[in-house]
């Protein structure tokens, strides 16, 4: 099955590279981009052609990097895009919609990725993935990679939650607990993919690959609502990757003449307050973003030092669109608020995503008059640390309708009638 | 004044393999200079057309980025060491 990849191309200078496991230029140390043929794709794909394909991100797969009859697949993507009302009256916002990432195989967004890049690094010929994580990527890797018989090691830093590391171990393969930041952890991986020619590091030297399984988000909220584009999107960001590719993904549907108008989509970013380095920059409308030392409940993002911290810069400044970060209490607060109308449990990340889409309302940066699309990233099974001190049983009592009645007298309110 | 300055693997085929590079200089800039002059090739490497680093050339003095401080115009006190670095991936 063919491909409609031409090379790698460097994002800053041009430089250009075969289709390998290279992810920085040698010239200039930007960050290389898959760069597609997009007449043949625009020849090629249909809106019919995609819709007859399978209910996960592979139905895209002419807007993929790899092509393969069976790719490294637990079923990431294709996941709910949830009409909000409820969430809206609460913000004050209209047309709300959640894209809920939470659905997938091991519970993130990171799904998309990981199918992406093993894929890829399996075509290559590597046998070894691994990668560098916060934990939601973990999880992914270890799967993917049982999935597709490969072996897999996975640095982490040693302060995750514990679900992450249970969901990681239980795969099988090789989990290391490193006495740092992810940062730290980053910076050791850069190091071992140079010693380690033969490991695919997905967020390394496959990343090129690896982050174009992002651009699926847009795609699907594109198609799930009707293929239309929606007017404004809020991401979360970590390393400032997903963001960029979202954009990336919207802008490629009307290149390719999927969507009846080339979509005008704003773009908008969430950040914790304890990890903010890429929306203080927006704040100051500086280029230069300054690393910082994380401490925020939002371990998913806690990245100090985003790799693509300036190409999100760029992307919500030349949509139009915003960028705000809230505190870890409003990520709690978020976290209910988006449960409560909802029914959907995000894990931290969610709650910074929710917050900020709140922060962005009240301001009048997100209109009531826009259609509007916040990604919600991954499951709040995976952080039921950060609730521990906010949730628990309305009572606890004997198994007696006296104590059940008593209760309901003590609370009222909460009798539904 | 001598100054060390370390070199990324990426650009050791431009100083002969050497992983650390001495030169005379008072500032970053200058350090940078030097460091061209004695190994031509680098600066097209580090600077972009207007002459400033390029976006993902780090370069850091002692362990600040000297984009934190004042750019190609730090001055560099005895003993400091320059490091060139290339951006990070992750994430």
């Amino acid at each position: 099955m063919l491909d409609f990849v031409t090379g790698l191309r460097c994002r800053e200078c041009a430089h250009e590279f075969p289709a390998e496991a290279l992810h920085v230029c040698d010239y200039c140390f930007g960050p290389l981009e898959v760069a597609y043929d997009y007449e043949r794709i625009a020849a090629t794909v249909t809106r019919a052609r995609i819709e007859s394909g399978p209910r996960t991100i592979w139905r895209y797969r002419d807007l993929l990097p790899v092509s393969d009859e069976s790719p490294v697949d637990l079923g990431a993507g294709f996941t709910p895009l949830v009409r909000a009302d409820r969430l809206a009256a609460e913000l004050g916002l209209g047309e709300l919609w959640i894209k809920d990432d939470t659905a997938n195989p091991t519970g993130s967004f990171k799904d998309r990725v990981v199918s992406v890049a093993l894929t890829k690094a399996r075509q290559l010929g590597f046998k070894v993935a691994a990668c560098a994580s916060t934990g939601n990527l973990a999880n992914s890797v270890a799967a993917h990679a049982a999935r597709a018989g490969m072996e897999s090691v996975v640095l982490i830093p040693h302060d995750l939650e514990k679900a992450k590391v249970t969901m990681t171990t239980i795969y099988g393969g090789t989990v290391i607990a490193v006495e740092g930041t992810y940062d730290d952890v980053n910076r050791l991986c850069a190091e071992l993919t140079s010693e380690r020619p033969s490991w695919a590091f997905v967020n390394v030297n496959v990343r090129t690959y690896y982050a174009e399984g992002s651009k699926t988000l847009a795609f699907e909220i594109a198609e799930q609502l009707g293929w239309r584009a929606p007017d404004h999107v809020v991401v979360p960001i970590g390393s400032g990757s997903q963001l960029t590719k979202v954009a990336k993904g919207f802008a490629e549907l009307g290149k390719v003449g999927l969507l009846d108008e080339v979509p005008h989509v704003r773009v908008s970013g969430a950040q914790a307050d304890g990890c903010s380095p890429v929306a203080t920059a927006f704040a100051q409308g500086t280029d230069a973003i300054r690393p910082v030392k994380p401490k925020t409940i939002a371990k998913s993002l806690a990245i100090g030092n985003p790799a693509d911290g300036w190409y999100a810069l760029q992307t919500m400044r030349s949509t139009g669109g915003s960028c705000a970060s809230v505190t870890d209490d409003e990520v709690v607060e978020a976290i209910g608020l988006l449960a409560r109308t909802e029914g959907i449990f995000a894990e931290t990340a969610g709650g910074v995503t929710i917050a900020t889409l709140a922060k962005l309302a009240a301001s009048g940066a997100v209109r009531p008059d826009e259609c509007v699309v916040a990604l919600v990233t991954g499951h709040g099974l995976k952080t039921v640390e950060a609730l521990a001190d906010y949730t628990g049983p309305t009572a606890t009592i004997a198994p007696t309708l006296a104590a059940f009645d008593a209760v309901l007298e003590r609370d009222g309110a909460r009798s539904p009638g | 004044m001598s100054v060390t300055i370390r070199i990324p693997t990426q650009l050791r085929a431009l100083t002969g393999g050497a992983g650390q590079v001495d030169v005379d200089a008072a500032s970053v800039g200058e350090a940078l200079k030097a460091l061209d002059a004695a190994h031509p090739g680098l600066a097209d490497r580090l600077f972009d057309d207007a002459g400033e680093l390029r976006r993902f050339v780090n370069v850091f003095l002692a362990d600040e980025d000297v984009r934190f401080l004042e750019g190609l115009a730090t001055p560099i006190a005895p003993g400091q060491t320059l490091s060139i670095v290339p951006a990070v991936a992750g994430g």
